[in-house]
């Protein structure tokens, strides 16, 4: 299925939100994710729905005033 | 000085963006002698890792981070951002930025008060980014925030305290509140004059990151704060607009 990650258009083939992190080379990288807007937790990852069409935000950490 | 019951080292606080290289960065980080250091959250594809390098660099500096909502113009946005800083920062506390002016990057005041209110009731501790207005301060403690941080001037505009009248009076008006001068601070000369004021302290990022030598400029700040706060803590003498000679007039000596 076709979602978005960071407003790229992306094919991942998992399910939860754990498993596409892993397929699209996340793994164990110090990010936090938002699916469809909304905060999803570290501990909410594994039962977390990707559904076809679904916008994926991943956020690292980045220089700031 | 303390914020929500933590104890900072000290009233410098500063940002980490704009910097010619991270070493630099960790160089301005150790001579300021910050008390706190401002992180933010940006997208990061997953063969970047640049986040990842910048947060072990940040691990390793030991200094509290507080992270920030930059960029978000809505409640909504910042609040999940926030969401987002307090897993990956593994902090509960929140720079809270509602930009309401692209040109000015001026708060948008009733986006911030809401977002504080939501933030601060799901176990935040918000350091707003407001203005110097009292009737937003007041909002903004009603909604839970312990500390305040009003704008000098513009980020990144380097113009120092634009409104010195409303940030006295905001001093004044709230004697107990940890209040903060952040953004538009361009010299030391405007962090001394922030501390003589009474603020508590200042946070500094552009004009440290953009001086032609960072380092020597974060040490120039760090002197400017304690110079401000010894002068504050000295009592300063009030101003006058007559001259008043300085030196005795008694025992002159008489030539003509």
């Amino acid at each position: 299925m076709r979602i978005t990650v960071n407003d790229e258009p992306r094919d991942v083939t998992g399910d939860t939100l754990s498993v596409v992190l892993d397929e699209l080379g996340y793994g164990a990288a110090r990010v936090a994710t938002a699916l469809d807007g909304l905060f999803v937790p570290v501990s909410r990852r594994a039962t977390a729905s990707v559904t076809d069409g679904a916008r994926l935000e991943i956020l690292a950490p980045m220089q700031g005033g | 000085m303390t914020f929500y019951g933590t104890e900072l080292s000290s009233r410098l606080m500063l940002g980490t963006a704009q910097y010619p290289s991270p070493d630099i960065l960790a160089g301005a980080v150790r001579a300021a002698q910050a008390g706190v250091v401002t992180v933010s959250l940006r997208r990061e594809s997953a063969g970047e890792r640049a986040g990842q390098a910048f947060w072990s660099l940040i691990s390793d500096l030991g200094v509290p981070v507080l992270p920030n909502t930059a960029g978000c113009h809505t409640p909504r946005e910042a609040v999940t951002t926030a969401q987002m800083a307090r897993e990956v920062f593994n902090t509960d506390w929140i720079k809270l930025e509602v930009i309401g002016e692209q040109d000015t990057l001026q708060p948008d005041v009733f986006g911030l008060v809401e977002a504080a209110r939501i933030l601060t009731e799901d176990g935040f501790k918000v350091f707003p980014y407001t203005t110097e207005d009292l009737v937003v301060a007041e909002r903004l403690l009603r909604a839970g925030c312990e500390v305040l941080m009003p704008w000098g001037a513009p980020i990144g505009s380097g113009k120092g305290l634009n409104n010195v009248f409303g940030l006295r009076a905001m001093r004044a008006h709230f004697p107990d509140v940890p209040l903060v001068v952040d953004a538009g601070i361009g010299r030391p000369s405007h962090a001394t004059q922030a501390m003589e004021l009474g603020y508590d302290a200042v946070l500094i990022n552009t004009a440290v990151a953009q001086a032609g030598d960072p380092v020597g400029m974060a040490r120039a700040f760090r002197l400017a704060v304690e110079s401000g706060l010894a002068a504050r803590e000295a009592d300063p003498m009030d101003e006058r607009d007559m001259a008043a000679p300085s030196t005795p007039v008694l025992g002159l000596a008489r030539f003509a």
